[in-house]
């Protein structure tokens, strides 16, 4: 996993609630057998015509907003497992998601790919909204070691919530697959005990 | 003092990392195509062997034709089958390939299998798996990464979700299904409603349902955002299973029963959540919108323009652009191009049999294309020893071949943009049956009813 430090960064704002993974990600493009190049189909539906013609409305596809930090609204990430729905955001550059409240099989997802999920209040969310259609120069301001979000534009900051164990994991690039291969003994004591 | 869920999630826990999540022991991984080649991959890079192969079972399901399956035309379904057959065969796993008589959707084959358990934790990279949980057992769904680690592991680690406890007292009315009950639920939860936490079923209305109710009952758990559903098990759970190839036989099978007794939420467990509703108001239900929780009496109106949150209009007008629909439209009535009936939502037995009692003596609409598909082989053969296949028939049904099919449209089951479905699948979001196709969910006894007349029908009436 990507080391993760902080970020200050411009937005891009999509503010629509319950976006489900079959939008951030339609399943025909879940065929691929490897990693990597998943970017490209970020928001396909909504970015590209039945004609593959782009559609210039889409935030993807408007000039105007970049950046490696995506501000969503609430349940983003809702519906399938699909991890992929965390590589093609992670492939297309995000870092960071903003939202007031992610999908939990989702979180997970993006988590276990160096893209930083943060968590903030509505009304956070809101201002963040309108500085960034205000100005879509805006910018917002991650730093993970204490926790913090920053509107820069108003200059308001918000405390967000990772454990302490994620956060290590962010901080130094370690992924909880090479957690648990170190605790391989633990696992076979357990099995000893098993009762189910 | 302890919940059900905090039971077997306590019981299978190797390890808790301090202000950090536990390491959960995993009794059961189920694998398919679509989530698991990369986790096959990073393997082998690693250069690590599955730890427990015996505990995990391969079955190609999402890309699966429902026609002529042994031969797939298409490469980008071919090749991921291809990939899980060589992984589940390099890595010696318990392996149920197309045309294998267990071959079906993994969540209709490993329960009426006996492969998922009660007091057991079972996963899988698909937010379906919790329907495992109508067993009684610990089901979710996981990503990829997470694969990967219960590959080269056994375990899994997670934040441990809070706890809710839906109790749905009364009984459902006539005509009024395990679907129409999920549906509800959800309807009422929001589809983000129960995010956070791990839902147990409870209340007469679930324990009258049958097992095939409460696998439909949790599979739609993830619906309103809850990591898993459950329910406690009990006489239907058992006769269910006993028997079945992955039980326990004999004296073991009777020592499993007993000590499948504690596994209930103790009379002072505390939940984080109760929600407490009455089976008498819920009618047959449908969906209108474009996420789950979208969703109506089947003899009720779309909600009207004024009676939508200022802050909740963006997503409402999207959703009825999408459907064209119009906001305070009635139901009932609205013509339908397409009827599906199968998914691991309602793709049993029992969906088979209240389909086909319904359509017996009536006749497929002219205007509707129905695709029937079963969940399983094993749901197939069934269908032909009861001779619900010969009912179909002369009603102008045909069955296809168990697959996920059009419910997420992987294989070459994809609605036609701009073509309305009535579906027994799980989800009506945007593109999901195909780029453009407009989904409204129902039981399928509403399916069969639509089948029959072409439009949105009661099936009471």
């Amino acid at each position: 996993m990507k080391q993760f430090i902080n970020i200050e960064s411009t937005m891009v704002p999509l503010a629509i609630e319950n976006i489900d993974t079959d939008q951030i990600i339609p399943s025909r493009y879940l065929k691929k057998t490897t990693r990597g190049d998943f970017g490209q189909y970020l928001f396909r539906d909504w970015r590209f015509d039945g004609k593959e013609q782009e559609i210039p409305s889409f935030v993807l596809n408007d000039k105007k907003f970049g950046g490696s930090v995506l501000v969503v609204g609430k349940n983003f990430g809702c519906g399938s497992s699909r991890e992929h729905a965390a590589w093609a955001v992670a492939d297309y550059g995000f870092r960071v998601v903003i939202s007031s409240f992610f999908a939990d099989i989702f979180k997970n997802n993006a988590m276990n790919n160096g893209v930083l999920l943060v968590t903030v209040s509505e009304a956070f969310l809101h201002e963040l909204f309108i500085c960034v259609e205000k100005n879509p120069s805006s910018k917002v301001k991650i730093d993970l070691e204490k926790q913090t979000v920053t509107n820069m534009e108003t200059g308001k900051s918000e405390m967000f919530d990772i454990n302490s164990y994620k956060k290590e994991c962010f901080l130094n690039g370690y992924d909880d697959i090479d957690y648990l291969l170190s605790k391989k003994k633990n696992i076979e004591e357990y099995e000893r005990r098993r009762e189910w | 003092m302890n919940t059900l869920f905090d039971k077997i999630w306590d019981a299978h826990l190797v390890s808790e990392i301090e202000n950090g999540p536990s390491q959960l022991y995993v009794d059961r991984l189920y694998v398919h195509e679509v989530t698991s080649a990369q986790a096959f991959e990073d393997l082998r890079k690693r250069n690590l062997s599955v730890f427990r192969p015996q505990q995990v079972i391969c079955i190609p399901d999402h890309n699966v034709p429902t026609e002529n399956q042994s031969v797939i035309k298409d490469d980008t379904s071919r090749i991921p089958i291809e990939t899980l057959d060589r992984n589940a065969k390099d890595f010696g796993l318990i392996y149920f390939p197309i045309g294998h008589p267990k071959n079906g959707i993994i969540h209709v084959v490993g329960p009426e299998n006996g492969y998922s358990l009660p007091g057991s934790v079972v996963v899988c990279g698909d937010s379906h798996t919790s329907t495992h949980g109508a067993l009684g057992c610990v089901a979710f769904g996981i990503g990829t990464s997470e694969v990967e680690m219960v590959l080269a592991t056994q375990c899994v680690l997670q934040t441990k979700p809070k706890t809710m406890r839906i109790t749905v007292n009364g009984r459902l009315k006539e005509g009024v299904l395990a679907k129409d009950l999920a549906l509800y639920i959800i309807a009422k939860m929001t589809t983000g409603g129960a995010t956070g936490y791990f839902v147990e079923y409870a209340g007469e209305a679930v324990r009258s349902l049958s097992m095939e109710g409460r696998l439909t009952l949790c599979n739609l758990s993830i619906e309103m955002g809850a990591r898993g559903g459950m329910i406690a098990p009990d006489e239907v759970t058992f006769a269910y299973l006993k028997g079945t190839e992955n039980a326990p036989k004999g004296a073991d099978w009777n020592a499993y029963v007993e000590k499948c007794k504690m596994l209930v939420s103790d009379d002072d467990a505390v939940f984080d959540k109760e929600v407490i509703l009455d089976a008498s108001e819920i009618e047959p239900r449908i969906t209108y919108g474009t996420n789950p929780g979208m969703g109506l009496g089947i003899t009720e109106s779309i909600p009207k323009w004024s009676e939508i949150l200022e802050k909740e209009r963006a997503s409402f007008q999207k959703a009825m652009d999408y459907m064209g629909f119009q906001p305070g439209d009635k139901m009932i009535g609205k013509p339908i191009d397409y009827v599906f009936l199968g998914s691991c939502t309602n793709g049993r037995i029992e969906d088979f049999r209240i389909f086909a009692q319904y359509v017996k003596g009536k006749k497929k609409a002219k205007n509707i294309t129905a695709w029937l598909v079963p969940g399983s082989w094993n749901v197939v053969r069934q269908i032909k020893e009861e001779g619900l296949d010969v009912i179909l028939a002369d009603a102008g049904f045909e069955v296809r071949e168990p697959s996920c099919s059009a419910c997420l449209a992987m294989n070459e089951d994809k609605i036609p943009s701009g073509k309305y479905v009535i579906s027994t699948s799980n989800r009506n979001f945007e593109g999901r049956q195909g780029m453009g196709s407009r989904t409204i969910l129902a039981s399928p006894l509403v399916a069969a009813a639509v089948a029959v007349t072409g439009v949105i029908t009661d099936p009471r009436v």
